[in-house]
């Protein structure tokens, strides 16, 4: 077999005259040869690459290998065993389990009813300013550049139920006080208003940013037709904002599914009756607080499994908008 | 991790960042250097386990929770403890570790004993036990240690010395230990026209007594408890002892708790949130914020440990003078833990007779190390609290007179909790798991007024017995 040569590879000797060189880049050889002469004149570029690799391999790859392995393994009397599906089977019979499951999809629930809706319309609206629109971005950006604990203690003191801001408020207008975190009822809906608060600004941005590549002939041509407001949105906004409508609800289906610092710091984790307690801080439970790191990993690998479905979807979406 | 709501680049960052760390500690675990035997004692060394360390020999030991540069007096006593020990043992080197936080957090234990790479002479909760055994971290010290090694051994409550036992093999030699009572503000009871020499022993009484503090006004509560973070579980346990009931069956296969007496505890709390409003509004609590309420003035009562004052007056600027203590209401039996140290598994034997040596002298010795009350008054340390408890005879005599006799606070508002022990029980098996349950049925007591305490107890007790029978 003999080696692909730089001249046979035309990136010299085959070029025609006036024909634009193209860029070099750095091929696969399969010889040892071509392999040293391509590393050799690409030095600094593989270096920059080997420090990512093993950056990459030691503090994400190999920790996620090892969860794999933990996942089937039992430590018992200083002797790690292969457990088989014991680990697997501990979680799917722990009562938790199940109610995890239950709070954890009622919140990506009510986030995609709130936390996504919400900054679409926001943008919309912003949208339609003509003046002051950067004042509105600021604003409607500036919560998310508050520290995301100092965010969720904020909305703890908001949501008190003897002296909180939001009970005050109630009263004001003769309101009986409510529960908020406190009650199996609202302590889930309580922590994702909470949640959207916090972390709608920057999902408004990327609406707005959408937003306004949109040309405007199409809204003229839509004018010209006699369309409101609402049959713009419809017809113009919505279809030209579908590809990161659709990214953006993945994304936040992967990401509220692995929600865990608002239910933890609002309500302790469990909330009133284990009402907020969600997938992510019973992993979290299983490795920190009954040292079960076995379990721990294998019922991270069942949310793994079906996260990874979602991030197919986004995977294969993004290729989508990239062509 | 938090959700994301479209923040691309900020959430999954953290989520990232969570899971890496969580995941790394796996990686660092795995990495973690293997146990090997220390072997360097030389010369002078006896193959006898029950005799004590030839003062000769040398030895360099790790030990666990050396107090940090922010502790300066801490600090400066271990630093005078090494020195005063080293004249007796001149060739043991004392290589001290020290943490910034507390001695042990539970994460950073686990991948140590995981990594092999805890110190020689480790500093675990009452609890870890079980762990550490099954992480082959410790050393079986049993031989090692006797009265000539330990000569207060007698007079260390067989209770406590049997947490650190298994198969009838010593693990660990305890530096401190606590028992549950009932922590009082005096001021608010004085305010409310109630004895604070006189806190309640019974339930009934702390009913009363709750009412009567809520009734001043201003927000403030009689009585709290917690319901968070596996906190309310704990809580209701040590309740559960104190009434003379207990939280699993004495072979530890099935939920023991749904009882009469473990109804009267839900009962009581729920009369005392909802009928009497004398436990606020604010509920979902769990450490440090009842400490916070009473340091405040603006909590009456709740179950607590001696320590629970301390962290109040250093961390929260209270005033000693202001707190007391009765025993747990019930008075059958109460909740204790506490801390111990290991010696890690593959040390050599005169790497175990030198520690134990130097645990003797720092944490087992009336008079000496921990025990210097004299000396930890000057250093402006506080003396007088009814803890570490785990001496009992002429060491228990000896400690109290040694104690009061440089108390830099008032003893006597202890007198109630000292002059009426009462049996310590520990923690019942996975624990941790069972308080999660138990949060649920506290929660649920808590923030629901109408919550059924027979339904509460039936769901707790079946997850119970599930968790038990999951093994």
């Amino acid at each position: 077999m003999s080696a692909p040569t730089l001249a046979a590879s035309g990136e010299s000797a085959g070029q025609r005259p006036g024909q634009p060189r193209r860029p070099r880049r750095i091929r696969a050889n399969t010889s040892r040869e071509g392999f040293a002469r391509a590393l050799r004149r690409n030095l600094s570029a593989h270096g920059f690459l080997l420090g990512a690799l093993l950056c990459f391999a030691f503090f994400s790859w190999y920790p996620m290998v090892r969860e794999f392995v933990l996942a089937f393994q039992k430590t018992e009397g200083g002797h790690t065993t292969w457990a088989g599906w014991s680990n697997l089977s501990y979680v799917f019979h722990d009562p938790a389990f199940w109610q995890a499951w239950r709070n954890t999809l009622l919140f990506t629930g009510l986030a995609l009813v709130l936390g996504f809706a919400l900054p679409f319309l926001v943008a919309v609206t912003l949208n339609e300013f003509r003046h002051g629109q950067g004042y509105l971005r600021m604003l409607v950006y500036l919560p998310v550049m508050l520290p995301p604990v100092a965010s969720v203690l904020l909305f703890k003191y908001f949501y008190d139920p003897g002296y909180g801001l939001f009970n005050r408020l109630l009263g004001l207008v003769g309101l009986p006080e409510q529960q908020w975190l406190q009650s199996t009822d609202t302590a889930m809906v309580s922590v994702v208003i909470a949640a959207t608060w916090m972390n709608m600004g920057g999902a408004t941005l990327i609406y707005l940013a959408a937003l306004q590549g949109i040309p405007g002939e199409l809204y003229e041509a839509a004018e010209l037709d006699g369309a409101g407001l609402l049959r713009k949105i419809w017809h113009v906004t919505i279809p030209q904002t579908r590809l990161i409508l659709s990214l953006m609800l993945l994304m936040q289906i992967i990401a509220t599914m692995q929600v865990f610092t608002e239910p933890f710091l609002l309500t302790g984790g469990d909330g009133p009756e284990g009402s907020t307690t969600t997938v992510v801080y019973l992993i979290y439970q299983y490795a920190f607080n009954f040292n079960n790191y076995g379990s721990a990993a294998a019922l991270g690998l069942v949310l793994l499994v079906l996260l990874a479905g979602f991030s197919a979807a986004y995977v294969r979406l993004s290729r989508g908008s990239e062509d | 991790m938090r959700s994301s709501w479209f923040r691309s680049a900020r959430s999954p960052r953290h989520t990232a960042a969570t899971l890496v760390s969580a995941l790394a500690l796996t990686a660092l675990a795995a990495c973690g250097t293997s146990s090997s035997a220390d072997n360097d004692g030389a010369g002078g060394g006896s193959s006898d386990p029950s005799a004590p360390l030839d003062p000769q020999t040398k030895v360099t030991l790790t030990i666990d929770c050396m107090p940090p540069a922010a502790k300066k007096a801490e600090l400066k006593e271990w630093k005078a403890d090494v020195a005063a020990f080293n004249k007796k043992y001149p060739n043991i080197t004392i290589d001290g570790k020290s943490t910034p936080g507390q001695c042990e957090e539970p994460a950073r234990f686990t991948a140590a004993l995981k990594a092999k790479s805890q110190p020689d002479v480790f500093y675990t909760y009452f609890t870890d036990l079980q762990q550490v055994l099954d992480n082959g971290g410790a050393a079986d010290i049993t031989a090692y240690v006797t009265d000539k090694t330990v000569p207060a051994l007698g007079d260390i409550d067989p209770n406590v010395l049997g947490v650190l036992k298994q198969g009838g093999k010593l693990y660990g030699l305890p530096t401190s230990n606590y028992r549950m009572g009932l922590l009082i503000n005096r001021k608010l009871f004085t305010q409310a026209g109630l004895d604070p020499n006189n806190p309640p022993t019974t339930w009934e009484g702390v009913r009363s007594a709750a009412k009567a503090i809520a009734a001043l006004g201003y927000g403030v509560a009689g009585y709290g408890d917690y319901s968070a973070a596996n906190t309310g579980g704990w809580h209701y346990t040590a309740a559960m002892y104190g009434l003379g009931g207990d939280i699993v069956s004495a072979d530890g296969t099935k939920a023991a708790f749904n009882t009469a007496l473990g109804k009267q505890i839900v009962s009581n709390l729920h009369a005392m949130r909802w009928d009497d409003n004398s436990m606020g509004k604010t509920q979902l609590l769990k450490w440090g914020d009842l400490q916070k309420q009473m340091a405040t003035d603006k909590l009456g009562m709740f179950l607590a440990a001696p320590d629970d004052i301390t962290y109040m007056v250093q961390q929260l600027g209270a005033n000693y003078a202001d707190f007391g203590m009765g025993p747990i209401p019930g008075g059958k039996a109460t909740l204790f833990g506490g801390n111990d140290y290991m010696i890690k598994k593959g040390s050599s034997p005169d790497k175990i007779k030198a520690a134990i040596a130097w645990l003797n002298f720092k944490t087992l010795t009336p008079g000496k190390g921990q025990f210097e009350y004299a000396r930890s008054k000057t250093d402006g340390l506080p003396v007088g609290l009814p803890q570490p408890a785990f001496f009992t005879g002429a060491s228990k005599t000896q400690d109290d007179a040694l104690k009061a006799a440089s108390a830099t606070m008032p003893v006597e508002n202890f007198k109630a909790f000292m002059d009426n022990p009462v049996p310590g029980k520990a923690e019942p098996p996975k624990a941790q798991e069972i308080y999660k349950v138990l949060d649920n049925v506290m929660s649920g007591v808590l923030t629901s007024e109408s919550a059924d305490a027979d339904k509460l107890l039936s769901t707790a007790e079946t997850q119970v017995n599930q968790v038990l029978a999951n093994g």
